[in-house]
């Protein structure tokens, strides 16, 4: 066994190493409790269905995400709005469907079978009405930054204005946790910008931690059956060692050797 | 190789044996005699066997769902993600099984130098585990490619650029690796053909690699030769095949908690942003295992000598069965080697670590001396230490220094043990 002592740390060693590899460079975001941390980390609900009330009311305006169905909005371990909810939200966007028996294409209301539908024809348009920036999609966006949801939290926290010396351009702000601390948004969430419906205050703080946890599901909307399923793994993994163990030093009594 | 007389006991199987001996095989494979004081770093062959059929089994699946197409690649990855059910494992379990799988060739090939295992008569149980290990970077570098992301494409434009290095006909095979004039639809759809098919070619190698090894057997943590089968052996099964089973338990724990509790860890945020040739990353990096061979290109000043340094850096292990003079096998009785094998680990790691960082001032610097090290040690300390090192008295079996309590007692000169097994 004290071989393993000395295996486990050089795993140690080379990870904490990666670890640190990957977390080079760092700012430090602002900390809030994500409830979907964690060995049993789950979303929170209701901070789902109002983060997809800040995401559809406030940044759907400019940014898409494309890999996300109404269906979704429905499904087991997410926001979990009831079917009828997520018909009647499907139901409030239009889609372009076709061609028909006529060879025309025309409009229907959306389905849940639909994927949430874009603020923009295309790539060009977003960045034509954008000045030129394009609204990344949302989709997988918390997967796609260093930083992860602490970043994406900060971030829409951290509008200030600039320093003196900074000199900004028509249509660019200062952020101190954007990349270059310039970015072509300007500062979505203001108080009360939404109403939530459940009585909770709409604070930035509060939208910002709200629709970044949406956005967590919307990256990983397997979350929660991967850390109850990865529980249930260790623990059957963790009992078949102990057991495959004992077993070993059985079978290794029968020589004159140490296992 | 033992027993080559077994017969079957049932008349069928007698048949059947005479026909095509995979019985026999069998027979060999579980009596297989096998040195009874391996430690748990040799179970890390067993380890590397089942992280290569993993990958095969997950990859099979993924490739049922995933469409090698540049405009769909990454989509297709978003839908095995979200829609296909169990996908998210399935592709967690093969993203970090890359990782695992590299995590686990390291420690087998660092208890190879620590142990000498290498050496005569295992040079060529070496040479394929080298060839194996080559087709996995390779395998890594392509699969990483077909996700379609920011790092698969950039990282697969700088990777296929080294080749533009080589002399005149340079830029012509880069036109041809890429099936047009950048890293593009072509490009993908060859390097999925490839990811496909080197596992295969890899699983042929580790037949021949465990062949071969079952020709001399196993080396073991003494690193002397051992009469088979003999007090100081085991057969395989059930000894062996326990042992490996326990610690590939304990590794598959490791495993389950990067796939079930930090996915994304070991991987880089760019490659979830899809492919855009328009937009070069800040930083273009490999996944972690490759990071060590590309400090050493880039700490080159040169860019067709740094592509030189680098496959230097891997191909000179090939002859390390030559460039290590010393006739004794294991550093426990190397002292001088075993303080020279630590400073490579030392040194490997922390080229592995400038590899990540930009390559600039200090870290390059770093780098270099890394990297001239790195070369030292094989080309200059190895040989020159197997004539000026003083070994120490090796032990003649390796049932002596465990029955006797301590290896003082049993151990005799290396010439006598010659005399002696004459």
């Amino acid at each position: 066994m004290r071989n393993f002592s000395k295996i486990f740390s050089v795993l140690a060693l080379i990870f904490i190493l990666q670890i640190n590899v990957n977390a080079g460079e760092k700012v430090e975001y602002l900390k809030t409790d994500w409830s979907f941390k964690g060995l049993f980390g789950k979303f929170d609900r209701g901070s789902l269905q109002r983060g997809y009330q800040v995401y559809t009311e406030v940044c759907a305006s400019c940014h898409s995400m494309k890999y996300l169905s109404y269906r979704n909005l429905s499904e087991k371990g997410g926001p979990e709005f009831s079917v009828a909810e997520a018909k009647a939200i499907a139901a409030s966007f239009e889609v372009t469907d076709g061609p028909n028996a006529d060879g025309e294409m025309f409009q229907r209301p959306a389905k849940l079978s639909d994927k949430f539908v874009m603020p923009y024809e295309n790539v060009k348009a977003a960045q034509a009405a954008n000045g030129g920036a394009y609204p990344p999609d949302m989709s997988v966006l918390v997967k796609a930054r260093g930083g992860g949801v602490d970043y994406i939290y900060s971030l829409l926290q951290g509008y200030e204005d600039a320093p003196v010396g900074v000199v900004l351009d028509e249509g660019v702000y200062y952020n101190k946790y954007m990349y270059g601390n310039k970015i072509k948004m300007s500062a979505p969430l203001s108080d009360g910008i939404v109403e939530y419906g459940d009585g909770t205050i709409a604070s930035v703080d509060q939208m910002s931690k709200d629709v970044t946890t949406f956005l967590m599901w919307a990256a990983e909307p397997h979350l929660e059956t991967r850390h109850k399923m990865g529980f249930k793994a260790i623990v059957y993994l963790i009992i078949l060692t102990v057991l495959v163990y004992f077993s070993m030093k059985k079978i290794w009594s029968r020589v004159e050797s140490e296992v | 190789m033992s027993d080559h007389n077994y017969t079957p006991s049932s008349k069928v199987g007698k048949w059947f044996n005479d026909r095509l001996p995979l019985l026999t095989l069998a027979n060999h494979l579980t009596d297989y005699p096998t040195p009874k004081n391996l430690n748990y770093w040799w179970t890390f062959g067993g380890i590397l066997t089942f992280c290569l059929i993993t990958q095969i089994v997950t990859g099979l699946t993924l490739a049922m769902h995933y469409i090698a197409h540049a405009d769909m690649a990454f989509e297709s990855v978003e839908h095995i993600m979200r829609d296909v059910n169990y996908g998210w494992l399935i592709r967690y379990i093969h993203a970090n099984g890359a990782s695992m799988f590299f995590l686990a060739v390291y420690i087998h090939i660092f208890r190879s130098l620590f142990y000498g295992s290498y050496k005569s008569p295992r040079e060529i149980i070496w040479i394929i585990g080298i060839i194996i290990y080559l087709l996995m970077m390779a395998a890594a570098f392509m699969g990483y490619v077909l996700p379609w992301g920011q790092m698969s494409f950039w990282g697969a434009t700088v990777i296929t650029n080294l080749f533009s290095a080589i002399p005149l006909v340079g830029e012509g095979i880069v036109t041809w690796l890429w099936g047009g004039y950048s890293v593009d639809n072509p490009t993908l759809t060859r390097f999925f053909t490839l990811h496909y098919l080197i596992p295969f070619l890899i699983l042929g190698l580790v037949v021949l690699h465990i062949w071969a090894l079952h020709v001399p057997g196993n080396n073991n943590p003494v690193g002397i030769d051992i009469k088979k089968p003999s007090k100081d052996t085991v057969p395989f099964h059930p000894y062996i095949v326990i042992k490996d089973g326990f610690a590939l338990l304990m590794f598959m724990i490791v495993f389950a908690f990067f796939v079930f509790y930090s996915p994304n860890i070991l991987g880089h945020a760019d490659n979830y942003i899809e492919a855009n040739p328009m937009v070069t990353p800040a930083h273009i990096v490999p996944e972690w295992y490759l990071l060590p061979f590309y400090a050493i290109l880039r700490s080159v000043p040169d860019k067709l000598l740094g592509v030189v340094a680098m496959l230097s850096a891997i191909l000179i292990l090939a002859v390390l069965p030559w460039l290590d003079t010393s006739k004794i096998r294991s550093a426990v009785f190397r002292p001088l080697y075993k303080q020279f094998y630590w400073i490579l680990v030392a040194d490997v790691l922390i080229l592995g670590y400038m590899g990540a960082m930009p390559a600039e001032g200090l870290y390059l610097l770093i780098a270099r001396v890394a990297t001239a090290y790195y070369f030292l040690h094989f080309l200059v300390v190895l040989p020159v230490l197997g004539f000026k090192e003083k070994t120490l008295p090796v032990p003649l079996s390796i049932t002596e220094p465990i029955l006797g309590g301590s290896p003082d007692l049993v151990i005799a000169k290396n010439d006598k043990r010659d005399a002696k097994l004459k």
